[in-house]
């Protein structure tokens, strides 16, 4: 594989990293801290994603829809955490697991019947439309590198929240340690509402910027939400900076792995066997990742519990 | 006199405070051993070195003579070294009895048989039965664990101990929130059992420990300050001004 | 109450071909089989998550294991169900080793995390099998044949095959719970602490429960094969491993009969709502939605 071509191949794992990293942020938080399961994050992505493209629809505008489908992301988060999360606090995980599996029956669903079955599409912005050159003759998406450079935004901003601000402080403590939450007379309550928010919101965001870039279906959620399990678990439960870390690493793992092990196999095998063996091992990669991690630190790359 | 668990350097860190120190110390066949010291001096740091849920960053543990530093928990248990819990974590929804048959099965031919009915098992609930008689708790075979009053619960825990047939017993505290009258219950009950086994004694209260002990270390700050009889500790200087004399 | 729905649900599994030949739909016989067949998959997913405590969302991949077993010894021509049904409890037990060991490295929801993620690997492999059909899966050739016999291309036939499989999974579960090692296991759920004290290897009960449910699991992901006629990846999805679980909470957890019920109970309620509405998941989505809330309003006063 040629030099350019890695090149690509790196930021689009860079890529796929930071939208993976917008949809585990908020999830790694709510499980580390509050200890609570949410499978219906993934939902959140997706109605980003839905929400983008309808709201696109009505202002004619990708630069309207983006800050529209986020701040209705961060309102659904708000009102589903009034109507539900909030009671899952403290509750039975598979009490946790019923509730969230419906909420993502429902959305699916819901989204069906408002919006079809059929994968909708969102076009690329004018301003953002297009390619730059790259070296060695190949082209690179302006939007790809804006979706990057908007994701690495969105984290720089998040981590200096977290650093710098009571709200993040408390966040670290309760990670780190969930009893001390309350030790220090932090209302819990309503830093679940808002972490549960702001992860919608963030989720929602993802969705939304991806929409250009995939197809926006109503299962959409699923995959993603898996891959930022693998993060958060990858990362350490509870650890903004290890999923960040880790969300990078399952991006570059996926995309660099498939293409350098496509390369590798055409050389090794007959062109037959690569074609089937190539993708199955390919797709294996980020969990084979994930188990060797897991092998050697059941606690994550950078774990957030008992950190002194 | 042999030494049945040996404890030689161990140190231990948590994010670079340390909570054991090179601690060396031995317990004896037979003869009970008392760790005391303040809260926060590493007691309980300590007793999960030996007991195998924590590794220390240093120094090697033995048990009868062979090295089982690395060894996780259930592979001491099955050596001989038994243990009590400080907070007691008896198995709710099982019957006094049925706690200690678990104990019994444990150390039984084919402990996980997977066809054979635990309930009712004859084979584990005599000497169970026999375990309870022990501890005076015949009578409340058949109570399930969480209605047990408190003292009963660490004489049941002292039942499982006994139903493993330790080489050595590490006791965490065993009168740990308990009035004066119950408390000689299971010093009496201890002072009982002393001989069967070699245990390692850790508790605050001084009467208990100076009734029951027949060497006494003294742990501060993660350091063994003193070891020693009970009545050459108690008179130590230096264990006086860092423990005894604050204890009054 | 799990007793009652118990009761209930074997009556409607036992009903079922007679329901069919009475109404004259042949339909009615086949949704029968199928529930019968979640029930057992309900019943493999219980005991790791009932017995054992730990909650799997990929046992999916058991099915899906069990399912392309059957397949790819049918292309082979070993599909003889005595051949084909062992090499698949084998296969499912095979993948439940190493993946298991890796997931019972952790706990709580980080285990149901990474079973998730291998269910997820098991997808992406089965997806990748273009030899049979990729993304789109394969019809069967025929039904296995027992013995040398047609026998289990009857239906009435095969669901009796599998009613008597599901009868003989929940007394070998409610044996195994009930014997030393489910005491074992059962005790480690409460303080696993405490269970390796007495010089148990926690790990292996659990790693062993798990194997045992994998094994169990790829059974039922043979006779799901031999109930729809045709293996696809959809067998191992995600959504998939969610609804057996939720089968067993919806059947109460502790029992197997109770998750054979939910199992039969949740399929039925799929069934009767998309045939009411095009869009009858949404009140399915509510309805386990309201069902979590409710649970967790009866249980709130005790907290």
């Amino acid at each position: 594989m040629s030099v350019g071509l890695l090149l690509v191949q790196t930021l689009n794992g860079l890529e796929l990293g930071v939208l993976l990293f917008l949809i585990a942020a908020g999830l790694t938080l709510v499980f580390g801290v509050m200890d609570v399961v949410n499978l219906a994050h993934g939902v959140q992505y997706m109605l980003g994603a839905y929400l983008a493209v309808a709201f696109a629809a009505a202002t004619g505008s990708f630069w309207l829809a983006v800050p529209l489908a986020a701040a209705a992301s961060l309102l659904l988060g708000a009102v589903l955490e009034r109507l539900v999360f909030r009671r899952l606090v403290g509750a039975d995980h598979l009490d946790q697991v019923l509730a969230t599996f419906g909420l993502i029956l429902l959305a699916e669903e819901g989204v069906k019947l408002v919006w079809g079955p059929a994968p909708r599409s969102l076009a690329i912005p004018d301003l953002l439309a297009g390619t730059v050159p790259l070296f060695g003759g190949l082209r690179y998406a302006v939007y790809r590198l804006a979706v990057l450079g908007a994701g690495l935004l969105v984290a720089g901003l998040l981590a200096l929240l977290i650093e710098r601000t009571r709200a993040g402080m408390r966040l670290r403590a309760g990670a780190s340690n969930a009893a001390m939450l309350s030790a220090l007379g932090v209302d819990v309550g309503r830093l679940f509402a808002l972490v549960l928010a702001a992860g919608a919101m963030l989720a929602g965001f993802a969705g939304a910027v991806a929409a250009p870039i995939v197809s926006v279906d109503p299962g959409m959620g699923g995959p993603v939400l898996i891959l930022a399990f693998v993060v958060i678990v990858l990362g350490g439960a509870g650890s903004v900076r290890g999923s960040f870390l880790a969300a990078l690493l399952v991006g570059l793992t996926d995309t660099l792995g498939r293409s350098l092990l496509d390369a590798a196999l055409a050389g090794a095998l007959p062109p037959a066997a690569a074609r089937t063996a190539g993708p199955a091992l390919a797709s294996m990669l980020i969990y084979l990742l994930m188990a060797a991690v897991l092998a050697f630190r059941p606690g994550g790359l950078l774990p957030a519990r008992g950190r002194a | 006199m042999s030494d049945i668990l040996a404890a030689a350097g161990l140190t231990k860190a948590f994010g670079g405070l340390p909570v054991t120190r090179n601690v060396s110390l031995a317990v004896r066949a037979g003869e009970i051993h008392a760790l005391i010291g303040p809260n926060g001096a590493g007691k309980s740091s300590l007793i999960g070195q030996l007991a195998g849920t924590l590794t220390p960053d240093a120094g090697r543990v033995t048990l009868d003579g062979a090295e089982v530093t690395h060894l996780p928990p259930h592979l001491r248990a099955r050596r001989g070294l038994a243990r009590t819990f400080q907070v007691s974590a008896l198995i709710g929804g099982l019957s006094a009895l049925e706690n200690v048959a678990l104990a019994v099965q444990a150390r039984a031919p084919r402990p996980l048989a997977p066809f054979r009915r635990a309930a009712g098992d004859a084979a584990l609930e005599q000497p169970a039965l026999a375990a309870l008689a022990a501890v005076g708790l015949a009578e409340r075979a058949a109570a399930p664990a969480e209605v047990l009053a408190h003292g009963e619960r660490r004489a049941l825990e002292i039942a499982c101990a006994l139903a493993l047939q330790p080489r050595c017993v590490l006791l965490d505290e065993p009168l740990a929130g308990m009035g004066h009258a119950e408390g000689r219950a299971i010093v009496g009950l201890l002072g009982g059992l002393k001989g069967r086994f070699a245990m390692l004694l850790v508790e605050h209260d001084m009467e208990a420990v100076f009734a029951l002990a027949d060497r006494v270390s003294v742990l501060v700050e993660g350091r063994l300050i003193a070891t020693g009889p009970p009545e050459a500790v108690r008179a130590d200087p230096a264990v006086r001004a860092a423990y005894l004399g604050e204890a009054g | 109450m799990t007793r009652l729905a118990a009761a209930l649900a074997a009556a409607l599994l036992l009903a079922a071909p007679l329901a069919a030949w009475a109404a004259g739909n042949a339909y009615l016989l086949a949704l029968g089989t199928r529930a019968a067949v979640f029930a057992l998959a309900a019943v493999s997913l219980q005991f790791v998550v009932g017995f054992a405590g730990l909650v799997s969302l990929g046992h999916a991949a058991f099915l899906g294991i069990g399912a392309y077993a059957l397949l790819m010894l049918g292309g082979a021509g070993l599909d003889e169900t005595l051949v084909s049904l062992p090499v698949a409890v084998l296969a499912g037990a095979l993948f439940a080793w190493p993946t298991g060991w890796v997931a019972l490295r952790t706990r709580g929801v980080t285990f149901l995390m990474i079973t998730l993620a291998f269910g997820q690997m098991a997808y992406f492999v089965a997806e990748a099998l273009a030899d049979y059909g990729g993304d789109d899966g394969m019809p069967l050739d025929r039904a296995p044949p027992l013995a040398g016999t047609a026998l289990l291309a009857q239906p009435v036939a095969f669901h009796l095959f599998v009613l008597l499989l599901l009868a003989a999974a929940i007394a070998a579960a409610r044996l195994l719970g009930a014997s030393r090692f489910g005491r074992v296991l059962r005790a480690a759920r409460q303080d696993a602490g405490r269970v390796a004290a007495l010089g148990f290897d926690v790990t292996r009960v659990r790693l062993i429960a798990y194997v045992a449910a994998g094994a169990a699991g790829a059974l039922a992901g043979w006779l799901l094969a031999v109930t729809t006629g045709f293996v696809s990846p959809a067998l191992l999805d995600w959504r998939v491993a969610g609804q057996l679980l939720v089968m067993v909470i919806l059947g109460g957890v502790a029992a197997p009969e109770g998750a054979a019920a939910g199992a039969v109970g949740l399929v039925l309620a799929e069934e009767a709502l998309s045939a009411a509405s095009e869009h009858g998941r949404i009140a399915l989505g509510a309805l386990l939605l309201g069902a979590a809330l409710l649970r967790l309003r009866l249980r709130a006063p005790a907290r």
